[in-house]
């Protein structure tokens, strides 16, 4: 496997393609949690392990027990399945291992079960015929692709809560146009591979 | 709440798109034109009508403690059937909503009504609560959809309605059109409601 060919899945995820201004993959997590860039932050990192830890699992799932047994039907109840039992694992054992770190994502992980960016990029693996080293950076490049989108996006909203806002835009329609002048400036990253 | 007051409820007073924000990523991604608009909204309302139902009888049998991977379940079943229905009988629309159809799994406007409508209500009044709510989510759609088509492509359901010297802005058909589209049609929304609670 060539690294160059492993980098490009990482930069088409994480910036040209970018899950949520590009794809609209994981819009509500973006637009809910995004009013403090602490708070975005660790959103960001939860659905990152999640997204992480789950494409590999419903990939080898795939792989092993949907394909060998003639199953594909079952592919989205099985995975939705596998992403909602693994919150709830990753919830427990972060809760048991290190305190601290589920004090700061604690709130967050139940969220993410109806986060689509996970279910869509478990879905995309497998359309995309990836292996599962491609599976494994294309999950990390779309998590680092999220991150970025909603910590920038919290400071950019940090600033627009102090500024002064026609009354009828106040709340979501300027956070959404705020959302559309980034998604122009992703929009320059075409053509980067 | 009486069944017409409840359909109501679902169309305007508590608009999916426009009043709760729910379900955003599919009213972003697949509204670029008003057949898509509204062959999401009406596939969403079939999904959301059968969880409901269903969820609505099972609502003494399922335990407390694992309601809600049980509904995602009832959920995911509904999706697959209607994405096999697409799949066998319209393959156009089952391209061009692709990813966003097993995504309606995720939709947290229907695992929203099935928590908080559903698990406490009788079957009937679930059937017409998840009837508004669909309905209410595909006109949402279609307007989204036939604001960016118009705008991007000069053109509604596919027929053009412009002559030659029409130039489409086709950034409303890009991700960024969407972002815009829908923040001021929330805006307007949101001037509607304004001015009505001022008349009265």
């Amino acid at each position: 496997m060539e690294i160059g060919a492993l980098f490009t899945i990482f930069v088409s995820a994480a910036l040209v393609n970018n899950f949520v201004l590009a794809r609209f993959l994981g819009i509500c997590p973006f637009l809910g949690v995004s009013k403090q860039i602490e708070t975005a932050f660790g959103m960001g990192m939860a659905v990152t392990f999640v997204m992480t830890l789950s494409s590999i699992i419903t990939y080898i799932i795939q792989v092993t027990i949907l394909d060998n047994l003639g199953l594909q039907y079952l592919q989205w109840i099985a995975f939705i399945l596998v992403i909602a039992s693994l919150v709830q694992f990753v919830e427990l054992f972060v809760k048991k291992a290190s305190p601290g770190l589920y004090q700061a994502l604690g709130v967050f992980l139940p969220l993410i079960t109806t986060n689509c960016a996970v279910l869509g990029l478990a879905i995309l693996n497998i359309q995309e015929e990836y292996n599962l080293i491609q599976t494994t950076i294309h999950a990390v490049g779309a998590s680092v692709g999220f991150l970025i989108a909603i910590v920038l996006f919290a400071g950019i909203r940090e600033r627009v809560a102090l500024a002064d806002v026609p009354e009828l835009l106040k709340g979501f329609p300027i956070a959404l146009i705020t959302a559309g002048l980034m998604s122009i400036a992703f929009l320059g990253f075409t053509g980067l591979v | 709440m009486g069944i017409f007051k409840q359909f109501k409820n679902g169309l305007i007073n508590e608009n999916p798109v426009f009043v709760q924000l729910l379900g955003m990523c599919p009213t972003l991604a697949v509204t670029t034109t008003v057949i898509d608009g509204m062959g999401m909204g009406l596939a969403t309302t079939a999904v959301m009508l059968g969880s409901n139902v269903v969820v609505s009888l099972l609502r003494k049998v399922i335990p407390n403690k694992i309601r809600i991977p049980a509904y995602v379940v009832v959920i995911a079943t509904f999706v697959t059937l209607i994405g096999m229905f697409l799949h066998a009988f319209s393959l156009d629309l089952y391209r061009s909503l692709g990813l966003f159809i097993p995504l309606i799994i995720v939709n947290c406007l229907i695992l929203g009504r099935a928590e908080s409508f559903a698990s406490k209500n009788k079957p009937l009044i679930s059937f017409v609560d998840g009837l508004g709510m669909g309905l209410g989510f595909t006109w949402a759609l279609m307007v989204l959809g036939a604001v960016r088509e118009i705008l991007g492509a000069g053109s509604v359901f596919g027929i053009q309605l412009f002559g030659e010297a029409f130039k489409p802005a086709i950034i409303m058909i890009l991700p960024p059109g969407a972002f815009l589209a829908l923040g001021v049609l929330v805006a307007i929304f949101n001037w509607i409601k304004l001015r009505r609670v001022k008349n009265v």
